[in-house]
């Protein structure tokens, strides 16, 4: 373990001293705080912050996140069913990709207010990608050879798809939901930044207008925690569905 | 002479737009026998197997699998591929039991049935380990086993030990001869190796320049059972240089 992330751990490390370092010269703690600051007044605020704001924000990445799977999953599959429906959609989804998702941010805030859903929406739609695309590629993936040799024992379209295609497609769904957790927290921060009343984005937002450096940072180390969290799971989960990728 | 199980007749087959592979084709397979198609590669022995087992339709002409000539002869043969194709994601039982498991067989009834079959293929004790964990031989045991599943009694095989190393293939052989003759099954083998083809088969068919009429039939001169030192008998080595020269193209069978 230690032999293994030892040298990343090392490299933190030197950063952290070096921004506290840095910080102490420039002694302007109420934009540029130490990491020292940042930790008192996260202990400070950890009430404020752990149960007002993370429950909102947690619910909107986990939705957003659920959304997304439901969504993306099925429009997966319907383009690996339907050639029809693959060139009608797999463009467009690609090409969605060059609007700038997060600058539309505020028409959702405009469309859905300032309750949970405009910011859901926008999780929904910078985590769509990654889940679709990835699924999609996955369902794709699986071996010709595999599918013909189903069909020589006399298997159904049914049954290759839940006995060949699905499995082949999960190593590569996992992947995208890795990518996809690590955006659904960044997109719940940044729809709440735009209108929110409440929520760690929110949050960190509001002590900048008060000048409140260490407590802008406070809320986005809880943000990375779950970020990191969230990334943890999806890898537990994905070792534990395929134990059968650990052996290689 | 025993009934034919496998038949082509006037059958015509080409690859959409390209240059006909057979044309007006013709083969008997009868019940029980070993029977080997050579060829250089990219001959289109392979397209064989495709038509057989129905992943590919004949233009012209009938294909009889056991007597009768069905629309769809998906599931009616066993087919056992080059590469293993086990699924990785599947354990050693699990894969073995596809066949059993588009059946509809429940899973219980289906471990039973296996089990005393894994031990006769040697496999007992890696039921539940996973293709990656075992060696090719081992691999190439559980695919076959597989198609043995299939219940059909005609067994097609396309080069399954060509991934081998020498040794390992030798006793795969063997190892299939005695399965062949104790499971009463009629298997057409693919091959580019002659010894292979000498070595196993009743008969061997070469397959030459397409579009191909009908196959050129050696029948090989040894009692069974086999043993690797019969393959020295002069009739046998004289055999395998007129099957070598004929594979080069310079053919004098005729």
């Amino acid at each position: 373990m230690m032999k293994k992330y030892g040298p990343a751990a090392l490299i933190v490390l030197f950063l952290f001293g070096l921004w506290e370092l840095v910080s102490r010269i420039i002694n302007l703690p109420f934009i540029f705080p130490p990491p020292s600051g940042v930790a008192v007044r996260f202990w400070e605020l950890k009430e404020t912050l752990v149960l007002d704001h993370l429950p909102s924000t947690l619910a909107i990445i986990l939705l957003g996140l659920a959304i997304s799977i439901v969504l993306g999953v099925s429009l997966a599959v319907w383009m690996v069913m339907s050639e029809t429906a693959e060139r009608a959609f797999y463009p467009l989804v690609i090409s969605s990709q060059m609007i700038p998702t997060i600058a539309l941010a505020p028409i959702f805030i405009m469309f859905f207010g300032y309750g949970i859903w405009s910011k859901v929406v926008v999780t929904v739609l910078i985590t769509f990608f990654p889940i679709t695309v990835n699924t999609f590629d996955g369902l794709k993936s699986s071996s010709r050879e595999l599918r013909e040799l189903m069909l020589t024992m006399g298997g159904t379209k049914k049954d290759i798809f839940f006995k060949v295609q699905v499995p082949s497609a999960k190593p590569h769904f996992f992947s995208g939901l890795k990518v996809a957790v690590t955006l659904s927290v960044i997109g719940a921060a940044i729809g709440e930044w735009l209108g929110a009343q409440s929520g760690l984005g929110y949050f960190s937002r509001r002590m900048m207008t008060q000048f409140d450096g260490a407590a802008v940072f406070a809320p986005i180390v809880l943000l990375s925690v779950v970020g990191i969290a969230l990334f943890l799971i999806v890898k537990i989960m994905e070792s534990k569905s395929m134990k059968w990728r650990k052996l290689k | 002479m025993r009934e034919a199980v496998l038949e082509f007749r006037d059958v015509s087959f080409s690859y959409s737009g390209k240059k006909p592979i057979l044309d007006q084709f013709h083969l008997t397979v009868h019940d029980r026998e070993f029977v080997t198609i050579i060829g250089a590669s990219g001959s289109g022995k392979s397209t064989l197997f495709r038509l057989i087992t129905g992943l590919e339709q004949e233009e012209a002409g009938t294909i009889r699998l056991n007597g009768e000539a069905v629309q769809s002869r998906h599931g009616r043969t066993g087919y056992m591929p080059q590469q293993d194709l086990l699924m990785p994601w599947r354990t050693v039982l699990q894969n073995a039991a596809v066949p059993l498991e588009l059946a509809g067989m429940k899973k219980k009834e289906a471990v039973e049935k296996m089990t005393p079959l894994l031990t006769e293929f040697g496999l007992s004790g890696t039921e539940h380990k996973y293709p990656s964990e075992l060696s090719g031989g081992m691999r190439q045991r559980v695919s076959f086993l597989r198609s043995i599943l299939t219940g059909s009694n005609i067994l097609l095989l396309d080069e399954p030990f060509s991934a081998l190393d020498a040794i390992t293939r030798l006793s795969m052989q063997e190892w299939l001869l005695d399965q062949w003759e104790k499971r009463e099954k009629t298997i057409l083998f693919i091959t580019h190796d002659v010894n292979e083809a000498l070595f196993l088969s009743d008969r061997i068919f070469v397959f030459q320049d397409t579009p191909v009429q009908s196959l050129q039939e050696v029948v090989v001169p040894l009692e069974r059972p086999r043993t690797l030192r019969a393959m020295n008998d002069p009739a046998v080595l004289e055999m395998k240089d007129r099957l070598i020269d004929q594979l080069r193209g310079r053919g004098t069978v005729r």
